[in-house]
């Protein structure tokens, strides 16, 4: 039986782009990794293996002009937003093609013209922007969401707490989105958090939250609906809690002595690629043939993207005094 | 031209940019029904509503953040922090965001953000309400800091700062806000990264900013009675700095003296004591001299505090010996 929109929730296109964005992303990243391992990328590069399905169940549902800003585990919602992995990989690779030509690297992707408004690589840096984002759409009556993505890292901030309140008091249309992959660097959340759920820090501020399993891509994409048409229709901001796992280390630079391999097991066969791999081929949303092309076209797309990056030059001495300052 | 006070001045220009300009809005921590702590912003809520000026909750981060994603996004926000103390709290989103995302996003995004803010002592508010801390900002790529000592200057560099496509810190002085001085009619726009001669003379130079340039004209009055032409320079913008105009004034002197408020140590004075010397080494008569606030955390006591501060005796004395 081929599925219906009521079983799932999503006709089959959506459900296969769904998993087009899902496979796009782990295949950056998968690339990313080999290419670090060749002396191709520099510096901290984080990966956002088996988060998947967070980015792809919230990001195609923004509208154009809508905002986000990220923190510096951002490939995975810049491709869901839409910007070229071409450039992306030069601006890994440090080289002048690159989203910013070099000088901001894996934590710092931006797209202006996307509205992707930037990796911020300071925990929790991200959110006092993101009201002010909110503030410009209410002020200028844009209707613009500004989706905000951070850590259980930045839970622990003070900025959550003063972002969470100013975003309510002033009923700004922020999208809070909680990536709890349960580990900050190599630090359970349960060694540094004293609270217990998470998604129930925004009742203090009287902003409506819910926690969402963040492997379910159909899961996550319902309650972001839900989240977004909340904060565009005026009612202020919204704080969804995607509860997830990273597969890999926090960066490169990670040995993952820390991680409970039992419990690690338990995630990965929660890893949202071949679930709803097989689910699609289960309800027959797409065949054998649909998702094999899938995959196909996203390593050759990815394999270009490094050859692009690699063939890219350096940016000349010059530019390193370049966009300090706004003539 | 009409007598107004720095108060006056700032208030006059944030008006203007409020009647010309919709982008523009104001944000800060008792700005709005209370005024302003130090009474800058008088009426302008009465006068132009809650959505034009805000006050803030007691949250220096957010405050300037919800600036900078604001900015961002083609407002003109200028946001206010109470003392130059709070802005510790904001460094983050100072420094790492509001000078950053012009750089690292290679010219996507620009961040026209003005924040106004009190530095400086000399009200016995001890050590944690009297810093003079604008050094730190200055010493930031990506950032501006202004710092007007006059009424006029007050005026014409506010409206600069709020036309500028870059993050500018205004820094203003508590015991500047009663001042009276004359200022142009009408609006008025004074570039920014300009330093001034505020009075001429041929026997030495003394270099300062915001306060401590009415203190170096007080020693220059000194001075001049006992027969020394002093030239008075006011930096006006700590950045960009503008080295020209003082290291020509101290090649003419061929003395200069380098007056600050704040500590010495890693200070301003520092910048523009090692700009004279290496620029003008061969024509100086003497060591470029620095007077600056005393090496400690600010004592509240009265007769303590005024010592730790310098005064025009104190740079009559360094002008001396240099002599
Ligand atoms: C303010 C600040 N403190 C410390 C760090 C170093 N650091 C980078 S990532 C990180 C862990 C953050 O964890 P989390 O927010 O859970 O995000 P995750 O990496 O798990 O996606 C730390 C401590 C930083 N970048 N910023």
């Amino acid at each position: 039986m081929a599925m219906t929109r009521d079983e799932m929730g999503v006709d089959k296109a959506t459900a296969l782009g769904l998993y087009d964005v899902m496979v796009r992303i782990r295949s950056f990243e998968e690339k990313c990794a080999e290419m670090y391992g060749k002396a191709k990328i520099g510096g901290f590069l984080h990966l956002y293996i088996g988060e998947e399905a967070v980015a792809a169940g919230v990001i195609p549902l923004l509208e154009a002009q809508d905002t986000i800003v990220s923190h510096y585990r951002e490939h995975g919602h810049a491709i869901a937003r839409g910007l070229d992995s071409k450039r992306m990989m030069a601006e890994l690779f440090g080289r002048a093609t690159g989203t910013s030509k070099g000088k901001g690297g894996s934590m710092h992707i931006f797209d202006a013209s996307k509205g992707f408004l930037g990796g911020y690589a300071i925990v929790g840096g991200m959110m006092p922007v993101a009201t002010g984002l909110g503030l410009a759409s209410n002020y200028l009556g844009t209707k613009s969401v500004c989706l905000c993505i951070f850590g259980d890292g930045a839970v622990n901030q003070g900025e959550f707490h003063e972002s969470f309140n100013l975003a309510s008091l002033w009923k700004l249309p922020v999208v809070f989105l909680l990536e709890n992959n349960g580990f900050g660097m190599g630090t359970r959340v349960e060694r540094v958090h004293a609270g217990k759920e998470m998604s129930h820090l925004g009742d203090a501020f009287q902003i409506p939250s819910e926690q969402v399993d963040g492997m379910d891509v159909l899961a996550v994409r319902e309650v972001a609906a839900r989240a977004i048409e909340h904060a565009r229709s005026g009612k202020g901001p919204f704080f969804l809690e995607a509860v997830c796992y990273r597969f890999r280390g926090h960066s490169m630079a990670d040995a993952m002595s820390y991680r409970d391999k039992a419990e690690e097991e338990v995630w990965r066969r929660r890893d949202p690629l071949p679930n709803f791999r097989r689910l699609l081929a289960e309800r027959r949303a797409a065949t054998e043939q649909e998702l094999a092309a899938v995959e196909e076209r996203a390593e050759r797309e990815m394999a270009d993207a490094a050859a692009f990056a690699d063939a890219s030059p350096n940016p000349p001495r010059e530019a390193m005094y370049e966009h300090i300052y706004k003539e | 031209m009409a007598e107004m006070t720095y108060r006056g001045a700032l208030r006059a220009t944030l008006r203007e940019a409020l009647q010309q300009d919709e982008r523009v809005f104001l944000m800060g921590e008792d700005i709005g029904a209370y005024g302003g702590a130090y009474g800058v912003t008088q009426g302008l809520m009465a006068e132009f509503g809650e959505k034009r000026v805000k006050d803030s909750p007691i949250a220096e981060s957010v405050l300037v953040g919800c600036g900078v994603g604001a900015a961002m996004a083609g407002l003109r926000p200028v946001v206010e922090i109470m003392s130059i103390n709070f802005s510790l709290l904001a460094f983050d989103q100072i420094v790492n965001v509001a000078a950053k995302l012009q750089y690292m996003s290679a010219g996507q995004i620009n961040v026209p953000l003005v924040i106004r803010t009190v530095t400086g002592g000399g009200n016995m508010l001890a050590a944690t309400h009297s810093q003079s801390l604008e050094g730190w900002f200055a010493h930031v790529p990506g950032l501006k800091v202004a710092a007007p000592a006059t009424p006029a200057d007050a005026r014409g560099m506010l409206a600069a700062a709020i036309r500028d496509p870059n993050p500018v810190i205004i820094v203003e002085h508590s015991l500047l806000y009663p001042i009276k001085g004359e200022v142009p009619d009408g609006p008025h726009v004074t570039p920014l990264g300009k330093a001034k001669v505020v009075r001429a003379g041929k026997d030495v130079t003394i270099v300062s900013y915001l306060r401590m340039t009415l203190t170096a004209l007080a020693a220059a009055e000194e001075l001049a009675k006992e027969g020394i032409d002093a030239e008075v320079v006011d930096l006006r913008t700590l950045r960009p700095l503008d080295r020209e105009t003082f290291v020509a004034s101290a090649r003419k002197t061929h003395r200069a003296v380098v007056v600050e408020e704040g500590w010495g140590t890693y200070g301003i004075g520092a910048e523009v004591a090692s700009s004279i010397a290496s620029a003008a080494f061969d024509e100086l008569d003497a060591p470029v001299a620095r007077v600056s606030g005393e090496d400690v955390p600010m004592p509240y006591n009265k007769e303590l505090e005024r010592a730790a501060i310098p005064d025009a005796a104190r740079i009559v004395a360094a002008v001396k010996s240099l002599l």
